[in-house]
C-alpha cells in the first residue's frame, strides 16, 4: 500500500549573514538520513523512537507535510513526492493525519459540528448543509461523542482532552481514508482514558478497514497496538520487524536500551538497570559509523568512532578530581583540542614530541579498549598532536532472525 | 521515623471568574525523614497545587486553609519574607522543564553563586567551588560551567537543576513531574540519580507523578489524589499489590506496560473542581458506586495498618 524508499529529510539551518560569509558549508538538520519501508494493507506500523529520531518527518513526509530531500514515497501506486497540487489534493483525501495536541488541532473559533464536516466541504463532497450534519452526527457517535446533538454547537474550549482527540479521529474518518498516520495520539491524555482513545481507534480500523502508521516514543503502547515496528534513531531505522519478534528478542543494542528503560510499574520488580550513556547527539552533525556508537553498550572498535569522541573521553576523565590535574598537565586545556572527522588535536609548546606522544597513547589505554583499538595512529605533525582513527566498517540493513537489524554485531 | 512535613486538612481554594476552583480538600499526609513520597494522579487532580503550597508559591487569589508543619514552621501560616529565607535552602524544587527555572540570560555559574549568595555570606570563589563540586557530581564537566542553558541538553539541563536544587542541602526536594519531558532512556538516568541521592543523604523527597511506573520504581510510599481529595496513602507495596481506594484499582489497571494483554480504562472524565460532585467526588466513574456514594463524603480511615483510604465501602476491597 505504500513504499518508502530510502527517504531522505535535511532541514536547513538557519545561520546569520556574517556566519554565512565566514563559513561556505551548509548545515543542515539530517532529520531522516535513508529510511526505508512498506506498509502492507490493513496492518499498524509503529515508528519508535526518542525525540529527534525521525519519526515525526516520516509521517509527515507521508502525507507532504514537508518536502523530502530525496527518496520515493509511493501510495497505492502513485509518487507522493512528485504528485501534482491536483493529484495530492485526492490522495490526502485518502491518507490522514492526527497530531498529538489535540488542541492545537482543533480551530477554537470553529464549532465541533463544522470542525469535523470541514473535509467534506474542502473536498466540494457534499454542499448540502443537512446531509453534512447528518454524516457528522454519525460519525461522532461512532467515535463516541455523545451525546452528538448537543456536542455539535459547542466550542474546542468545551470539551476535555478526551473528547477533543475523538474530535480530530471523527474528522479523520469523515472522508474515509485508507490509510492515518497518528502521532502520538494519547501522548498528551490522562492516562485512565488513553486506553479508550486507543480502543477506539481499533475499532474504527476494523470498521472502516483501516490500516495506521502509529507514531510514538512509548514502547509500551506500541507494542500492544502495532502489527510491525521500525525503531528509529537518529534519522536511521536500526530495527525493523514483527512486534512479536522484537519484544520477546530485541537484537539491536539500541532497542534492547529503550526496552529496559522503561519504568516497570510493579515495586516487586525493582531492578539496577544498564543505560547507555548520555543522550542522543545534535543532528546537525550526527555521529560517523553507526549513529549510536557513542552511547552503545556492545560498542566495537569499527563501529565508527572519531575526532570528536576522544574529545568527550577527555571530557568525561575530568569529572574525576584525581585526573584532572594530570590530564591538564599532559594535554592541556580541553578547549585547546578540535576534532575533525576521524581525528583530534591540539597545538603544541615546546614539548618534546615523543613523550607526548607516550603520554596519549598511556591516556588512551585507560579508555575503552574498543575506543583505544581504534586508533590507527598519533602523531605530532607541524606542532600539533593528532588523534587519527581507523575508518568504520561499512553499515547496513541485514536479516537476522526474522527482522532487519543495521547493526555490526551481525 | 521522624516527621518532616505534615499537612493537617490542608485546603486550597482558587478564585476563578466561574467561581471556587476546590482545587485541595482536606489533605493529612506525612512525610518522613529520608523518604519518598509519590504524589500520583490525573490532570486537575491537586498534585502540582500541593507542591506549590509546599514551596509557597501559590498563585495571588488562592486561599489556604488548615496546617502544613514543616521542621517546626507551620507554612500555611508565614509570610513571603520567611517563605524566601526557606525557600531553595530547607525547601527546594525541580520543575518539570528546566529552561523556565534556569534563566536564559544567566551563566550556570552564577545561577549557583545567585542562589547561594542568597542564603548564605560567602565569598564568591567560595560559592563557585560549590557550584563546581555541586555540578561535577550530577556529571556536569567543570568545563561548560560558563556555559548559558541553551547550549545544554535536555537531560544536562535537568541535572544542572537538580545540582542547583541540591547546592544548600534541602532537607526536603519537591520534584514536579522532574522527567515528563524528557526521553526514556534519559528518564531513566535522572531517576538513577535521584536513586543515589536517596541512598547517600537523609533528604526527603515528594515526587508529583502522572506515571505510575516511576513510581513503582523510586517511592517509598504513594498518595493517591484524585479531584483535590486523597483518595488513598499507602507504601509503594501496599498500593501496588493491595490497593483498597476504587480509583487506586482502576488507575492501576489502566496502565499500558509491556506486559499488557487488555486495555482497561476509567469511564467518564475527571470532574470539574468549580462544582465537584457531591459525596464522594469519585462517584460518577466509579463502577461499584451505591446511592449513598452521591450524599456522604466518605471520610479517610486507615483500613489497614499504614494504609488510609477515602471510600465508604473500603473495608469490602480489603
Amino acid at each position: 500500500m505504500l513504499e518508502v524508499e530510502d527517504l531522505v529529510v535535511h532541514y536547513p539551518v538557519k545561520t546569520s549573514f556574517v556566519q554565512r560569509l565566514f563559513s561556505r558549508e551548509k548545515l543542515s538538520v539530517h532529520a531522516v538520513d535513508g529510511v526505508s519501508l512498506t506498509l502492507r494493507p490493513g496492518e499498524i506500523l509503529g515508528l519508535v523512537g526518542e525525540s529527534g529520531c525521525g519519526k515525526t518527518t516520516v509521517g509527515r513526509a507521508i502525507l507532504r507535510l514537508v518536502e523530502p530531500t530525496s527518496g520515493i514515497i509511493r501510495f497505492e501506486g502513485i509518487d507522493v513526492t512528485r504528485a501534482k497540487e491536483t493529484d495530492m489534493r485526492s490522495l490526502r483525501r485518502r491518507i490522514q493525519i492526527i497530531f498529538q495536541d489535540p488542541h492545537a488541532s482543533l480551530n477554537p473559533a470553529m464549532t465541533i459540528g463544522r470542525a469535523i464536516g470541514h473535509p467534506l466541504k474542502i473536498h466540494g463532497l457534499t454542499s448540502n448543509d443537512g446531509e453534512v450534519r447528518d454524516t457528522v452526527l454519525r460519525v461522532m457517535r461512532e467515535v463516541g461523542l455523545t451525546p452528538e446533538e448537543q456536542l455539535f454547537d459547542k466550542y474546542p474550549g468545551d470539551l476535555s482532552g478526551g473528547q477533543k482527540q475523538r474530535a480530530v479521529i471523527a474528522r479523520a474518518i469523515i472522508l474515509k481514508p485508507r490509510l492515518i498516520v497518528a502521532d502520538e495520539p494519547v501522548a498528551m491524555l490522562d492516562m485512565s482514558i488513553r486506553a479508550r482513545v486507543l480502543e477506539l481507534m481499533l475499532d474504527l480500523k476494523t470498521k472502516y478497514d483501516l490500516t495506521y502508521v502509529f507514531i510514538t516514543h512509548d514502547l509500551a503502547t506500541a507494542k500492544f497496538l502495532c502489527d510491525r515496528i521500525a525503531i528509529m534513531y537518529l534519522g536511521r531505522i536500526v530495527e525493523m520487524g514483527l512486534v512479536k519478534r522484537i519484544y520477546e528478542n530485541p537484537k539491536h543494542p539500541y532497542t534492547r536500551a529503550l526496552l529496559n528503560a522503561i519504568p516497570i510499574p510493579d515495586p516487586k520488580r525493582r531492578a539496577p538497570k544498564i543505560l547507555p550513556r548520555g543522550e542522543v547527539p545534535d543532528a546537525v552533525y550526527p555521529p560517523a559509523g553507526c549513529r549510536f556508537h557513542p552511547r552503545c553498550p556492545a560498542v566495537l572498535s569499527t563501529c565508527g568512532w572519531e575526532g570528536r569522541d576522544f574529545i568527550d573521553y577527555l571530557e568525561e576523565r575530568r569529572l574525576n578530581p584525581e585526573k584532572v590535574r594530570r590530564d591538564e598537565e599532559i594535554l592541556g586545556p580541553l578547549h585547546e583540542w578540535w576534532a575533525r572527522g576521524f581525528q583530534a588535536g591540539r597545538k603544541i609548546g615546546e614539548q618534546d614530541p615523543a613523550q607526548l606522544i607516550e603520554r596519549v597513547r598511556s591516556i588512551l589505554i585507560e579508555a575503552q579498549p574498543q575506543m583505544n583499538q581504534a586508533v590507527r595512529d598519533v602523531s605530532v605533525r607541524d606542532r600539533q598532536v593528532i588523534v587519527e582513527f581507523h575508518n568504520p566498517d561499512l553499515l547496513g540493513p541485514k536479516e537476522v532472525e526474522g527482522r532487519l537489524v543495521e547493526c555490526l554485531l551481525y | 521515623m521522624e516527621t518532616l512535613l505534615k499537612a493537617e486538612e490542608l485546603s486550597v481554594h482558587f478564585s476563578t471568574k466561574r467561581g471556587y476552583v476546590h482545587a485541595l480538600d482536606g489533605i493529612n499526609l506525612e512525610i518522613g525523614r529520608g523518604e519518598t513520597l509519590g504524589i500520583v494522579g490525573e490532570t486537575g487532580s491537586g498534585k502540582s497545587t500541593f507542591a506549590k503550597a509546599i514551596l509557597g508559591i501559590l498563585p495571588p487569589k488562592s486561599r489556604i486553609e488548615g496546617r502544613l508543619q514543616f521542621h517546626e514552621t507551620d507554612l500555611t501560616r508565614i509570610d513571603t519574607e520567611y517563605f524566601r529565607r526557606i525557600r531553595g535552602k530547607d525547601i527546594a524544587l525541580i520543575f518539570q522543564d528546566p529552561m523556565t527555572r534556569l534563566n536564559p540570560l544567566m551563566r550556570i555559574e552564577d545561577h549557583f553563586v545567585e542562589t547561594i549568595k542568597a542564603h548564605e555570606s560567602v565569598s564568591g570563589s567560595e560559592a563557585r567551588a560549590r557550584a563546581v563540586a555541586a555540578l561535577t557530581s550530577m556529571r556536569v564537566p567543570e568545563s561548560r560551567i560558563r556555559n548559558y542553558p541553551h547550549e545544554f541538553s535536555g537531560g544536562m539541563r535537568q541535572r544542572i537543576m537538580i545540582a542547583l536544587a541540591l547546592v544548600l542541602k534541602p532537607s526536603l526536594l519537591v520534584a514536579d513531574e522532574p522527567t515528563t519531558s524528557l526521553d526514556v532512556i534519559v528518564e531513566a538516568q535522572i531517576l538513577e540519580i535521584l536513586e543515589d541521592l536517596k541512598r547517600i543523604s537523609s533528604m526527603s523527597l515528594v515526587l508529583i507523578t502522572h506515571n505510575l511506573g516511576i513510581v513503582a520504581e523510586v517511592c517509598d510510599r504513594v498518595a493517591v489524589l484524585y479531584a483535590g481529595k486523597l483518595a488513598e496513602l499507602g507504601s509503594v507495596e501496599d498500593i501496588f499489590a493491595r490497593p483498597i481506594h476504587p480509583y487506586t484499582r482502576l488507575l492501576l489497571r489502566s496502565i499500558i506496560s509491556l506486559d499488557t494483554k487488555e486495555l482497561r480504562s476509567i469511564e467518564g472524565t475527571p470532574p470539574d473542581l468549580v462544582n465537584p460532585p457531591s459525596g464522594c467526588r469519585f462517584h460518577p466513574r466509579c463502577p461499584y458506586a451505591q446511592p449513598v456514594c452521591a450524599e456522604q463524603v466518605p471520610p479517610f480511615v486507615e483500613f489497614r495498618s499504614g494504609q488510609p483510604a477515602s471510600c465508604l465501602f473500603g473495608k469490602d476491597f480489603l
